[in-house]
């Protein structure tokens, strides 16, 4: 089992990162989770997504989880959310900031014995330049397909083609530029 | 004539789309509705299908859930194919119209996305507007996942249209923990769905001028007893119907329903009782417990709640030794509904478990699976002791003083 919490402000797109992570996961036959804590959360409130992939089938609707990954989407709330909540030795964090690693880590008393599990990105910068628009949750996946290595990138391109088929192509290809752009740009 | 939609094998749906695209399947010839928190997106992606031409019917956007049960109800006195959605304060406004659908034995669907009753305000899951509709006069059927919900709205139309039974059908799954908790759904092709449900024949249908029959007539102390009667006994004359819907639909999809789901019950002393997503995690805690504390323990759901499977559910417990009902909706004043039906159950059988009930997860709060491991271990202890050793009723992950009723007389 595999676990993933995100962290994002309603509106950033985790809900919908957490499915389309979710529609690709399902294609490789494993099988998949995604759900969200929000529900009368207004646009801009601090939110939790998750995901569960499994082999087995997923019967554990817990809300609680000891996350594998923790994906952070949006700069700010690696500061105010509790990020390292129920984390285990081993997760992995990936935090989208302008910031170099150290001086992110250099302000967050609680990743500071963590540092070779953090990796980061701006998701902001990315989304911006490829998407026109602020929109972290495409090139967190990309982010996350690098350092999960669960997929290969092209495979994981492929898929999310699929997955965004109902848009015009120009959404399309701009989502595949920020993922991949994030993918090399992680670390 | 409405497209068809080319669906994957294993799509990835929540609950709220995989009762969507049921509908959609369905060919529905009216809905009306009026959307509500969880269960809006049902709502809303019928009326996008609609709106991209994959649905003939008629959608029918009203200004209350009272109104949105009452065109439900004219629509199918009229001798349509009805279904809608709901949850929480919009079923409540409902409520005086389920009576009315049931006792003139219209056969609608009624997705239900389960949510707490206010005061106060709460949009997250609990069973409280699922009891409301309890002696509705209704079919409720359970999904405890998304998968089921897709696969309990197949069955539904099937159940409600059969002519030995006419009565409306409620599909209840969990708010948002299911509604909203995408999943791996394998959905039937749609001409698979549509031959399994098949075309809809109504009876009595208003609209069949050769013959003109009376809806919804009064009736005084004269037969308004031999009607509810006949009501009655059509609801418990379900349950041989479902047992065969269940079979017929095994044959289509390869998926197995019962009116009562039992996990690991044939050496189990420990079971505990529960609905909607709880019934998995209780698998989950009931498993992991058997393989590291040698716990024998079990998990039955009521895949049924109405007609209420008195008969499967004895079957299922009277061999265990200690019960936990546990019930997802405040009891007011009593023990909880699961705690009293299943205990009345058990009664009537030889060996009599102890049955104690555990009240959980009110609007929206979590159950993890510790907290159910140490339900079984207390049922654990019950058993070994041969009594029940905690109070009759407690309140479990409720913050504050421990909140617990009754003791037994067991010994005195």
């Amino acid at each position: 089992m595999v676990e993933i919490r995100w962290h994002s402000r309603a509106g950033q797109g985790a809900v919908t990162g957490a499915k389309g992570l979710g529609d690709v996961v399902s294609t490789t036959g494993k099988q998949v989770q995604a759900f969200a804590l929000y529900g009368s959360a207004k646009r801009g409130a601090a939110m939790q997504a998750y995901n569960r992939i499994d082999d087995e089938q997923i019967i554990n609707h817990e809300k609680f989880m000891l996350p594998d990954f923790v994906l952070v989407i949006d700069p700010a709330l690696a500061f105010t959310d509790n990020i390292t909540d129920n984390d285990k030795s081993t997760t992995k964090y990936i935090v989208t900031t302008h910031l170099s690693k150290d001086e992110l880590v250099a302000q967050i008393p609680a990743l500071q014995d963590k540092k070779d599990r953090v990796f980061v990105l701006d998701c902001m910068q990315i989304s911006l330049d490829t998407i026109g628009r602020a929109v972290p949750n495409a090139p967190m996946l990309g982010a996350f397909v690098k350092i999960s290595g669960m997929f290969e990138l092209d495979y994981f391109l492929d898929r999310m083609k699929k997955v965004l088929s109902k848009f015009p192509q120009k959404i399309i290809d701009s989502n595949m530029q920020a993922i991949t752009r994030a993918y090399n740009e992680v670390k | 004539m409405a497209e068809k939609i080319d669906l994957q094998e294993i799509e990835v749906w929540d609950g709220n789309y995989a009762a969507a695209q049921a509908m959609r399947q369905a060919q529905i010839d009216v809905v009306a509705a009026y959307p509500i928190t969880p269960s809006t997106p049902i709502v809303e992606g019928y009326a996008n299908f609609m709106a991209d031409g994959y649905i003939d019917g008629e959608f029918v956007m009203v200004e209350s859930e009272h109104a949105a049960m009452s065109g439900c109800v004219g629509a199918a006195a009229a001798g349509g194919r009805v279904a809608t959605a709901t949850s929480s304060q919009g079923f409540a406004l409902m409520v005086e119209v389920l009576y009315q659908a049931s006792g003139m034995r219209l056969p609608i669907v009624l997705n239900v996305a389960n949510r707490a009753l206010a005061a106060p305000l709460n949009v997250r899951g609990d069973h409280s507007d699922m009891y409301l509709g309890r002696d509705s006069g209704w079919v409720q059927i359970d999904a405890f996942n998304a998968q089921e919900v897709y696969d309990m709205n197949l069955c539904a139309f099937r159940v409600g249209e059969h002519h030995d039974i006419r009565l409306p059908v409620m599909v209840h799954q969990d708010g948002f923990v299911t509604s909203h908790t995408a999943q791996n759904v394998r959905p039937l092709s749609d001409d698979d769905a549509y031959k399994f449900i098949g075309e809809y024949k109504p009876m009595d249908e208003l609209l069949d001028f050769s013959r003109p029959v009376t809806h919804g007539a009064q009736t005084e102390e004269d037969w308004h007893f031999e009607h509810k009667a006949r009501q009655h006994k059509a609801l418990m004359d379900a349950r041989p119907v479902i047992e065969s819907v269940f079979a017929e639909f095994e044959k289509v999809s390869g998926r197995k329903y019962k009116r009562v789901e039992s996990y690991m019950i044939e050496d189990a002393e420990v079971i505990i009782v529960a609905l909607g997503s709880t019934v998995e995690s209780a698998r989950l805690a009931a498993q992991q417990l058997r393989d590291e504390e040698g716990i024998k323990a079990g998990v039955v759901g009521p895949r049924v709640i109405r007609p209420f499977p008195f008969d499967a559910i004895r079957d299922a417990l009277e061999n265990c030794k200690a019960i936990g009902a546990m019930d997802r909706s405040c009891p007011g004043g009593a023990l909880g509904m699961l705690f009293n039906e299943v205990s009345a159950a058990v009664y009537t059988t030889a060996k009599r478990p102890l049955v104690t009930n555990y009240i959980y997860g009110l609007g929206g709060r979590d159950l993890a699976i510790v907290d159910i491991k140490a339900i079984f271990r207390e049922l654990k202890a019950n058993a070994d002791a041969g009594k029940i050793t905690t109070q009759i009723q407690q309140f479990i992950g409720l913050r504050g003083p421990k909140l617990a009723f009754f003791e037994t007389r067991e010994g005195k």
